[in-house]
């Protein structure tokens, strides 16, 4: 259901640079919908998991306090390039996505 | 805030489901299991219990924290905001939006040669202390950064 | 005779501008100068960013923004609309020059045989309706505006590049450029009035853009996901000052975006972008 989120990674000096741009409402529950005036129920990613070759660098938790379409942005070191990213997450419903890049 | 995640792992009955799972190829070897997501830590109104429920109280304030955030919010919806944490072994970085109505917005636990560095957009309701929180060689630092976040929007 | 059209316009400033055999090209010029005067700081190419210009914060975001923005998946969607084949399995690329590349600088043009000016939304138009598809309401951003914001971003890095040839197009030009000025609304404010004389002044906490460099990054995101063509923000803007607004795609925007964008030629197009 969700749409595929995209990942660009690149060197910068002894680091990998990965700029992450995930698709999701991000709902926060507080919105009331327009027309019908009943509140929108939170949807938003909770967790969100970065992995080097299969290693783990970064687990994050967000609220929905994360802006729409959520961008994340983080670095590795002693990465190099050819080097496999994965970014998966899973939200409050369950939903989850996931996608890999290499590092250019 | 650890992730609970190798406990549970450790934890009797733990690792046979998960063997069994991934024998059934219901995961694959390199699936992760879902972080788990500190709903107390999120709930916490105010930034003294949001700091106490991410074992944060009393952090020291740091001037090696460095918050990029904007003077003025273009838009309170999209506020772009990077952390870079020069303190030796940073190991996990969370961001607070004092003025939100549960402060805790996001939390990085960082590892395997993960800089102490994070990127991301928040939302912020009205003007507003944006705070870090590094922890670092199991102690806590902290930063501020105002963002001051005005109704506009039309910009052309 | 001038004193009376410069009063009725509503501003001082366009001494000959306003007289009725002064060429685009001096008009264009005209305003190029008037904003150079005020703004001996700001670089040509850097109209682009409009109110941007006036507030270093604001564009430093906007950079940080534009590196990886939020509407990506609907500029994909949009993709998605230009490359799908119609029914009769023709596709946009094959109405449009080089595939649709380079050519949205060259729009709005006074097309002699319809006897009027043409955008690049009622190109789509036609396009779509040569090949047995419906057309697009220029007021649907779920169609136009998304395929738009895709498919003008073909012609990004070309210069806006408007022309205005012979008798007909010049009275539409100056149709164009009579609403742009024209006082209205209950605010009684003409375009001119914000975006000519009090650009760089804060209105509602928001800094007034030069018209110099607007037509030229259309659709945008504005709040970075609501996708915006230039015709609906007019409604926008109209309604902001308490006028009735005209019809997307009708004569009047026509006219007036004839005029809007000549006076942005030279300028780069880029499309989309993110405004707040």
């Amino acid at each position: 259901m969700a749409q595929p989120m995209k990942i660009r990674a690149t060197m910068e000096g002894d680091s990998a640079n990965i700029k992450v741009l995930m698709n999701h409402a991000m709902e926060t529950g507080q919105r009331k919908d327009a027309k019908t005036g009943q509140v929108i129920p939170a949807h938003f990613i909770q967790t969100v998991t970065a992995q080097m070759n299969g290693k783990t660098v970064l687990e994050a938790q967000w609220s929905q306090a994360v802006s729409k379409n959520p961008f994340l942005g983080f670095k590795v070191k002693g990465a190099k390039a050819g080097d496999k990213v994965n970014v998966s997450w899973v939200d409050n419903k369950g939903d989850k996505n996931s996608a890999d890049a290499t590092v250019a | 805030m650890n992730s609970k995640r190798r406990t549970f792992l450790k934890t009797a009955g733990g690792a046979s489901t998960i063997a069994i799972a991934a024998a059934a190829g219901l995961i694959k070897p390199t699936e992760v299991l879902a972080v788990e997501w500190n709903k107390a830590a999120f709930d916490a109104k105010g930034v003294p219990d949001a700091m106490k429920a991410v074992g944060a109280a009393g952090a020291a304030d740091s001037k090696d924290i460095l918050i990029k955030a904007p003077d003025i919010a273009e838009n309170g919806a999209v506020v772009p905001i990077e952390v870079t944490s020069k303190i030796a072994g940073t190991s996990a970085i969370m961001l607070m939006v004092e003025k939100n109505p549960s402060p805790l917005t996001a939390n990085f636990d960082l590892s395997n040669g993960a800089d102490g560095y994070v990127s991301t957009r928040i939302k912020m309701g009205q003007t507003s202390n944006v705070r870090a929180v590094v922890k670092a060689g199991g102690k806590s630092y902290t930063a501020v950064k105002e963002v001051k976040v005005t109704i506009g929007g039309c910009g052309g | 005779m001038k004193k009376l059209l410069t009063a009725l316009l509503g501003t001082v400033l366009l001494f000959g501008a306003v007289a009725a055999n002064a060429t685009p090209e001096q008009d264009r010029k005209q305003l190029l100068d008037h904003y150079k005067n005020k703004f001996p700081n700001i670089k040509f190419e850097d109209y682009v960013y409009g109110a941007l210009n006036f507030n270093a914060d604001a564009l430093a975001q906007y950079h940080s923004i534009m590196e990886f923005p939020p509407y990506d998946s609907q500029f994909d969607q949009g993709k998605k609309m230009w490359e799908t084949p119609f029914k009769n399995g023709k596709r946009y690329a094959d109405c449009f020059p080089d595939g649709g590349k380079n050519n949205a600088g060259n729009y709005p043009y006074f097309d002699e045989n319809l006897g009027k000016v043409v955008t690049y939304e009622m190109a789509i138009n036609s396009c779509r309706k040569a090949n047995g598809e419906e057309e697009y309401a220029y007021n649907d951003m779920k169609t136009m505006g998304l395929l738009t914001a895709y498919s003008r971003s073909l012609s990004d890095g070309m210069k806006m590049n408007v022309r205005v040839e012979g008798p007909k197009a010049m009275a539409a030009f100056e149709k164009g450029k009579n609403f742009f000025y024209q006082r209205r609304g209950q605010l009684n404010f003409a375009c001119s009035t914000c975006h000519v004389q009090q650009v760089g002044n804060i209105l509602r906490t928001e800094y007034l853009s030069p018209a110099l460099g607007h037509a030229v990054h259309w659709p945008e995101f504005r709040a970075g996901d609501k996708v915006t063509t230039l015709q609906i923000r007019y409604n926008q803007c109209i309604k902001n000052v308490r006028a009735v607004p005209f019809k997307p795609g009708g004569e009047e925007y026509n006219n007036l975006e004839y005029f809007h964008s000549y006076i942005s030629n030279g300028l780069p197009m880029q499309t989309p972008v993110f405004r707040k």
